[in-house]
Parts: C-alpha cells; structure tokens; sequence
C-alpha cells in the first residue's frame, strides 16, 4: 500500500460510501476501509439464517434522498426502492387503528374511533407538510456558520433568513414551538382519541431517548416525515432486497467510478502529522497514506478512540464529550416459517404489510420511557414491527417471511452495568411475547431470531452508546450545532480530517445528506465541480 | 356490512347508486367526498343540454351537511358565518360563507333554516372540528349528518312542472325557500336552490326514500326529457352560473400548505354577504382592517375569452408580458356560445383592460399556444327570469 490516496473513507455506512462515490465520480482516487467483513454499516442485510435475508440494522426508506439515488445512479446498480402500505395498532384486548394509504379509507378508519379526529386529521397533515416544506431545502445545505464572516456563511445565513422571512409571524411562532415542544402536546392540539395519538405519536420517538411527553420529541416525527418516496411525502418503503440493497448499489457505484473498498480492516487510528491528516493506521499494522480523511463513524468514535488528544483544542474534546448519543432501542430479526395471524386483523387486511404496532396510548409509551430512564429495557415495550416480504420476493423463500421488529426501549447499559448476554435475550423473550400476545402460534413461527440491543449495535456497527442516529435529533444538536458549534460544516479542528456521518448535519437515518454535504464541501475546497444535482423542489 | 372491511371499498356508494350505476351506460365514476360519483352517464353535451332545455336528476348525496340544533344554534351560526342569521326566516336558506380568524375564507355553502332552531348547513369540504371549537360557549348540537340526508337535485326550465306531474306543489316556493311536503307515508324536503343558476330545486329526504323517489320524478319527467347528469355536465352550468367551487375556485384557508394561497372575501368578490351590522362574527375584525386599508391582494373576476378554446388552467397576463393572475374555471359555454373563465387576478390589475391569456390548445398531440384577449364579464354569465318567476312558468 505504498500508494497515496485522494481520500480514505473511515466506514462503508450509506454516508461513507455516498461521500466516496461523489468523490471518486469527481476524478478522485478513493479508498473506503471498514472493520466488519461487509459494507452497509446500519443499512446492511445479512443472511443469518440460510435463506433468509434480513435487514439487520435499518429496515424501512424514506428519507435517502432521490437526487443522490440519481446523481450516483444507484437504479442502475440495483437499488429500487418499494413503497408499502399503511399499517396498523393493535388495541390492547382487541380491535385495532389502522392507517391507509387511500385517504377516503383512512378517513373512515378514523371515524370509527372519532369523527372529529377524522376530519382534524387533514389540518394535522397540512401543518405537518407545512413544516416539512420550510426544513426540506435546508438538508442539501451545509449549515452556516453564524459567527463567521466569511461570503459563503454570510450568504448562507441570509438565505436562512429569507426562508424565515417568508413565514408569517404565526408560522414562525408555530414552527419554534413545533421544534421544541413533545409530541404528547403536539398532538393534543389536533386529536382527541388516545388511539390515533399513540399511532401517529410513533415517529416522534423512533431512536431518541425521549418520551412522548418529551420537550423535543415533534422534531423527531419531522425528522421521519420530511422524506418521501417518489413526490409522496411523508411516504416509506423498503428497499427490494433488504436496506443492504442502499448500500450494495453504493458500493457498486463506488467500484464503476474507480473507487476501492477494503472490507474487514479496522482502523486502530487516524494518522495525525504537523496538525494534518494523513491516513489511517489499520488493526494490525498496516498504514494507508491519503491527502485527506473523511470520518463515516459517529463524533465521538471518530475523535474520541481514534485521534489522540493532544490533537484536539480541548473545548473541541469537551463538546465532542457532552454531544448526546444515548442509545434507545434495539431490534429483533425474525425469520418466520409462514406469515403470522393477528387475530383481530381481518381476512386480507392490507394493514400486515405495513408498520404494526402494540402500544395503544402515549401513557404506555412514556412508561415504557419511564423503564429506560431506570436503566432497564421496557417491560412493556413499544415495538414498530414490518414483514417486508409481504411486499418483496426475494428475502425469503415462498411463503416464508422475515419480520423486522424495532424495539423501544432498551438503554446503553443496564442499571448502571454492561449488558449481559442473559439480559439481551430477557429483551429478546419480552418482545417476542408481546408478538404472541397479538398472534397466538407466533413463537411456534419462529425458525431464527437475531436480537440486537444497544451494546450489539455498538459493538458491530460502530454507533456510540447505540444511538441509530450518531447523536440525538434534539433543537441543541440541529443545524449549525451539529455535532459541535463551529464544527458543522464537515470539517474538524485538524486539517484534512472531514465528518461525513449521520453526526452531522442533517442528521441520521438512511438519508445520506450528511455524505452528500461533505463530498460538496470537500469538491468545493479543492476547486473541482461537485457533479451533483441540485435539491429537488418540494411539491 | 362490517365497518372493519372498509378498506375493501375506499368508496361508498350512495343511496341512489342502484339507479345511478344503472344508467351510467359510460361506467364514468369519480370520487367526490368520500363517495363514487357519476362524472358522466353517456354524453355530457346532451346532459348540459337537459339542464337548460328540459330538466335534469344529479345526485347530490356526497355534499357535506351538518345539522346545527339547539336554543343558541342562531347566534351560534351569526357568530360562525358572516351574514346575518337573525334574518333568515324559518322556512328559507340562504348562500353563506365562513371565515377563520384572520378573515381568509374556509368554505362556502347553503344555510337552510329548517325551525327556529333547526339548521343544515351544506358545503363541499369537512369542517367538523372547525366548527366543534366555535361552538364553545353555546348552546348548540351539531352533527354531521351527510350519510343520514339523501339529496337530489332537479334543474332546469321543466323542473316544476316535473315536480307538479309527481304529485309535489311547488307554485309558491319562491327562490331561496323550502317547505316539506308528504310523500311515501313520510315527508321530505323540497328547496328552491341549486347550482345551476336556473330554474330549479333540490329534494332532501332519508335514504330509505331516495329510490323510490328516484324512480317517481324519472316516471313523471319522462314525457319532458328528464335526464340523470353527471358532475362534468353539472360543471359547465355552474361556470355559466359564475358559481365558485371550492378546491377549484379557491383553497379552503384551513388546507393551505403554501400561506399565499388563502383568500378573503373581498379577495374572492364575496363581501357582499358580510353583514356589518350584525355584531360580531369570526373574522370580523381582520376583514373590517381589510376592507378600511384597502389591503386586499386578489380579485376574483368574471372573464369573457376571446376564441373558441376552453382556457382552463391558463395563466393571465398584462400587455401579454407580466403575469397578472390565473384562470381558475373555464369552459366554452354552450348556452351563450362564447368562451368564459372565472379568474383570480392580482390587484389593481382587474381594474386595468389589458388582459391576455395564454392558452395551450391540444391540437392533435401537439400543443399550440395561443395568447388570446379577455375581458371583465359581469356575473352570472348566464341569466334568465325562470330562475325567479314564482309561480314558475313551464318554460
């Protein structure tokens, strides 16, 4: 490995290797090194189970950004991207809500829980959209930075302003209480029957360690509404062929562009000379030399295991320190015999292949919060399960199905103390109950079962403290703040060391924003055209 | 059927859908409001022909109703809408319209005063829980009442004399009125209103009525040409009317996504309704600022397009250079053969006669532009005195 390379790629994560892919397209020689023996990072699929193939990590897309699908065209490596339909909560001692994706059919599911929250829905929707249309522009954007003088941030904070300018004074009074107030209030204003609630409650809480009742938990609903798959906003789908097929079709765009992967290398650390980056020192030895370093693993991975300290300006380390990570969930892969019978669903009810929840009301979901706050996985947890083979053929073989559950909630660690084995699979026995509870004969479905819990999630794909998002998406870790003030802009206090990951700017899940942002601030210091498209407009 | 299964059929049908799906010989359906709806039943030249020629049948089960009751329902409904209530008699209705707190416009609709504190109200979008929160305070009960009403509208010149061959006595109902009248050892409602700016009424009854009641006016509008018509044909003499349509005309203000996109009534050619005098009501004081400072944006005119083409959809323009506002309802009118458009100009450009619109006419699939004059046209663009003539003639 004699070679110097343009730019090392720390992690083949769908960031990491979005950022290589635009790098080596603009004429770089790029090199990715990741430590596990494949490439995918949290959107992976694994065959755990012989012929079975399961999304192990991340399970259902909305949010990866379609100009990057075309700029890097992933369609031709074989990405293609499945919308789903609806889904469902079950209604403890039966019955159930259920969400179409026909408006008139959801309308009616409303109305029979409440005619008035049938009708409120709409005004929910549109103020949601409304929100969802001012933040949309903003995740193609690197952040300015508001204390610098230089054109571009000053340029960059007035087109902030003109976005904000353009907002009547309610809008900007609804948009600053929306960005901070909790989900449990956000709601309230719209819907009476704690039903609706607790289902359209669900995406405020996915991987955060707040509660419904949280200040800051509406922001994370708008952080899982803003995507859309084709136009349709707010829509999800599944990538066909598991979430490993965003990342295959990275890595064989990355390879037709030139660019190298080198899978089951770990880097021990970042190669730091006169204040400059300068490569990477694998487990084991071996030195790969590169002009610059770009970091896919999450802030405190990346600057607190492997830069040493001296490198670092001390307030830099002490942010990087207190930058929230604090890991929330975990997840059950199930392979499954044949599809499994939820008694209160009816025959032929769309619902089982969309999002199937358990928990019927924000109070059960604070309390399953209540149990995360005493260091304890939920007794009672909140699950977002999906059978993805319902809609896609080719995870499984015929009439088998692979279920996908996302568990809420499970700390970093338990009591105080690292996860035990017995413990993950006391998580994992809790979970599957609450299944069978819903679908008797469930347990006797079950051929594999992968449970993964924070310390699991930690331990394989890198993410601090198991955080899916590389830090929470609170108000104080957005924009600018993101992942350290003065820091939001890809760079880091050493030269040559870039962040591409879902630590900064926008934010995580499977979006890839956050790569895209910083190959455009990499491309754009060295004076090379980005070759990227410019954000689609919204509706 | 089981309220679970919905999901297989998204759309309900109406209480006439046996007949209706009878007739619609096209198979031409579209969801209106939560329910399928004829679009045309065989050919909408001939169906607009039968509202301003003889007569016309159009289900109008789908239009949104709520009964507003109770000893407050009055000032409740003076509070919401922005005429005055106080003054609807018993026995009348009347076009209204309501507004959100800023003064932008959320709907349209008929208020039909049934007793002195029995209202329905009828509109084309849901506003359950807008009208849930105003009710704060009074003594009201309101319920949505849309699948308990069955409805029917009978237009055109022949319309009485249909009614009268089917055993109903509507000589005395003047516009704007209603009454009951028996019928099947029940009753139901006849009220001289419409949507077509004719001569013409809509029938009110419980579903159980609805066929039999169909089947009644069919038999007794036969010998004058009495035709079922779809929500195409009904369009086009609405237009010819100069009625708005909500989602068409405007967007309601509590369905706007973009903030520019809500009107007020002044913004709308609606503020003839509001009643000043009437103390105060929902908007009132935004709508008074507007109508003191002058600060109204839009107006919503009244167009007669040069041409033959329809200008659906088509941009307006001063001087054929600066985008002035838009076409939001066109047709060519085969009533008064000539091309009409209801528009939202920006102000004080409607006030300025120098407007063009820059059609794309399909020619063959392939587009052809053409930049053709319009001109401010009064409203209705259709009129004739069978609308009002009490008794009716038979025209």
């Amino acid at each position: 490995m004699g070679t110097t390379w343009d730019a090392v790629v720390i992690g083949a994560g769908h960031n990491g290797l979005v950022t290589a892919c635009y790098l080596a397209r603009a004429g770089l020689r790029v090199c990715v090194v990741e430590k596990n023996d494949w490439v995918g990072g949290a959107a992976v699929s694994r065959e755990l189970f012989p012929g079975f193939t399961y999304s192990n990590c991340s399970y259902v897309s909305s949010l990866f950004r379609p100009e990057i699908m075309r700029d890097l065209e992933l369609p031709r490596h074989g990405l293609q991207i499945l919308p789903y339909e609806g889904g469902a909560v079950f209604r403890k001692g039966g019955g159930y809500l259920a969400m179409f994706r026909d408006h008139d059919a959801n309308r009616r599911e409303f109305a029979r829980h409440s005619p008035r929250d049938a009708e409120a829905y709409d005004r929910y929707a549109r103020d949601v959209l409304r929100h969802c249309r001012f933040i949309r522009p903003l995740l193609m954007r690197t952040p300015p930075d508001p204390s610098s003088f230089r054109p571009r941030d000053i340029a960059e904070l007035a087109w902030l302003g003109r976005q904000v300018a353009g907002l009547s004074e309610r809008q900007i009074a609804q948009m600053i209480r929306f960005w901070t107030m909790s989900i449990a209030d956000f709601l309230d204003e719209y819907f009476e029957n704690p039903v609706i609630k607790a289902y359209l409650a669900v995406s405020a809480i996915i991987g955060t360690a707040l509660g419904p009742m949280s200040p800051g938990s509406a922001y994370v609903l708008l952080h899982h509404y803003m995507g859309d798959v084709d136009g349709n906003i707010g829509a999800w789908g599944f990538a066909r062929g598991g979430m490993g097929a965003i990342t295959r079709a990275l890595a064989s765009s990355l390879r037709a562009a030139g660019g190298e992967i080198l899978t089951g290398r770990g880097v021990e650390r970042i190669l730091v000379r006169g204040g400059r980056a300068t490569g990477v020192v694998l487990q084991g030895g071996d030195e790969i030399r590169a002009r610059r370093v770009v970091s896919n693993m999450d802030v405190k991975r990346t600057f607190l295991r492997h830069v040493e300290e001296r490198e670092l300006p001390e307030d830099f380390v002490r942010r990087v320190r207190s930058f929230r990570t604090r890991g929330s969930s975990g997840k059950l892969n199930i392979a499954l015999d044949a599809l499994p019978r939820f008694t209160a669903l009816p025959e032929g009810a769309p619902m089982i292949r969309g999002d199937l929840h358990f928990t019927d009301s924000i109070e059960r979901m604070e309390r399953a919060y209540d149990d995360w706050k005493a260091g304890r996985f939920s007794r009672d947890p909140f699950q977002d399960c999906m059978i993805p083979t319902t809609i896609d053929p080719t995870m499984t073989p015929p009439g088998k199905h692979f279920m996908s559950c996302f568990v809420q909630y499970a700390p970093p660690r338990i009591a105080g103390r690292d996860w035990t084995d017995a413990d993950r699979d006391a998580f994992g026995e809790t979970c599957l109950n609450q299944i069978a509870e819903y679908a008797p004969g469930f347990r006797d479905l079950v051929l594999h079962v992968e449970v993964r819990t924070p310390r699991e999630l930690e331990a394989e794909v890198g993410l601090t403290e198991g955080n899916i998002f590389q830090g929470e998406l609170t108000f104080d870790q957005l924009l600018f703040n993101r992942p350290v003030p003065g820091y939001a802009q890809y760079r880091s206090p050493i030269r040559d060391l870039w962040m591409c990951g879902s630590s900064t700017h926008p934010g995580g899940g499977v979006m890839g924003a956050p790569g895209r942002n910083a190959a455009a601030e990499i491309l754009r210091e060295m004076k090379l055209p980005a070759g990227m498209s410019d954000a689609y407009a919204v509706l | 059927m089981n309220e679970l299964l919905h999901f297989r059929t998204p759309l309900r049908t109406t209480p006439f859908h046996p007949r209706t799906a009878a007739l619609n010989r096209l198979n031409r359906w579209s969801p209106w409001a939560g329910y399928t709806t004829a679009l045309c039943y065989g050919d909408t030249a001939m169906e607009h022909s039968a509202i301003r020629n003889a007569a016309s049948l159009y289900d109008l089960c789908p239009m949104v109703k709520y009964r507003i009751t109770g000893p407050q329902a009055e000032a409740f409904l003076d509070r919401l809408t922005v005429r005055s209530v106080a003054r609807l008699a018993p026995g009348a209705a009347q076009y209204t319209i309501w507004c959100d707190d800023e003064g932008r416009l959320l709907d349209d609709g008929t208020l039909f005063r049934h007793g002195p504190q029995d209202f329905l109200l009828t509109c084309q979008e849901r506003h359950l829980p807008w009208l849930l929160d105003s009710a704060a305070g009074y003594d009201v009960a309101i319920a949505d009442v849309t699948a308990d009403v069955a409805a029917l509208a009978l237009q055109g010149p022949c319309a009485a004399w249909v009614l009268r061959e089917a055993g109903f006595d509507v000589a005395a109902l003047a516009p704007f009125r209603l009454a009951d009248f028996p019928f099947d050892e029940d009753r139901i409602t006849i009220s001289r209103t419409g949507f077509t700016g004719d001569l013409g009424y809509e029938l009110w009854m419980k579903p159980w009525q609805a066929l039999p009641l169909w089947d009644l006016l069919m038999r007794a509008g036969a010998p004058r040409g009495l035709r079922p018509v779809g929500s195409e044909a009904l369009d086009i003499a609405r237009i010819e009317a100069g009625f708005l349509l909500t989602n068409a005309d405007f967007v309601p203000a509590d369905q706007a996504v973009r903030e520019d996109r809500v009107r007020s009534p002044f913004e709308l050619g609606l503020d003839w309704l509001i009643d000043w005098e009437k103390g105060h009501f929902t908007g009132r004081r935004a709508l008074l600022a507007e109508r003191d400072g002058g600060t109204s944006n839009w107006a919503l005119v009244g167009l007669d397009v040069e041409g033959n083409i329809s200008a659906a959809g088509s941009l307006l323009y001063l001087d054929r250079r600066h985008e002035a506002g838009h076409v939001t309802s066109a047709c060519w009118s085969p009533t008064l053969k000539r091309s009409i458009a209801l528009a939202q100009i920006r102000r004080p450009f409607d006030r300025i006669d120098r407007l063009w619109v820059e059609i794309y006419a399909l020619r063959e699939l392939q587009y052809a532009k053409l930049m053709m004059r319009v001109r401010p046209a009064p409203r209705p663009f259709f009129v004739h005195p069978r609308r009002r003539a009490t008794p009716p003639g038979d025209w």
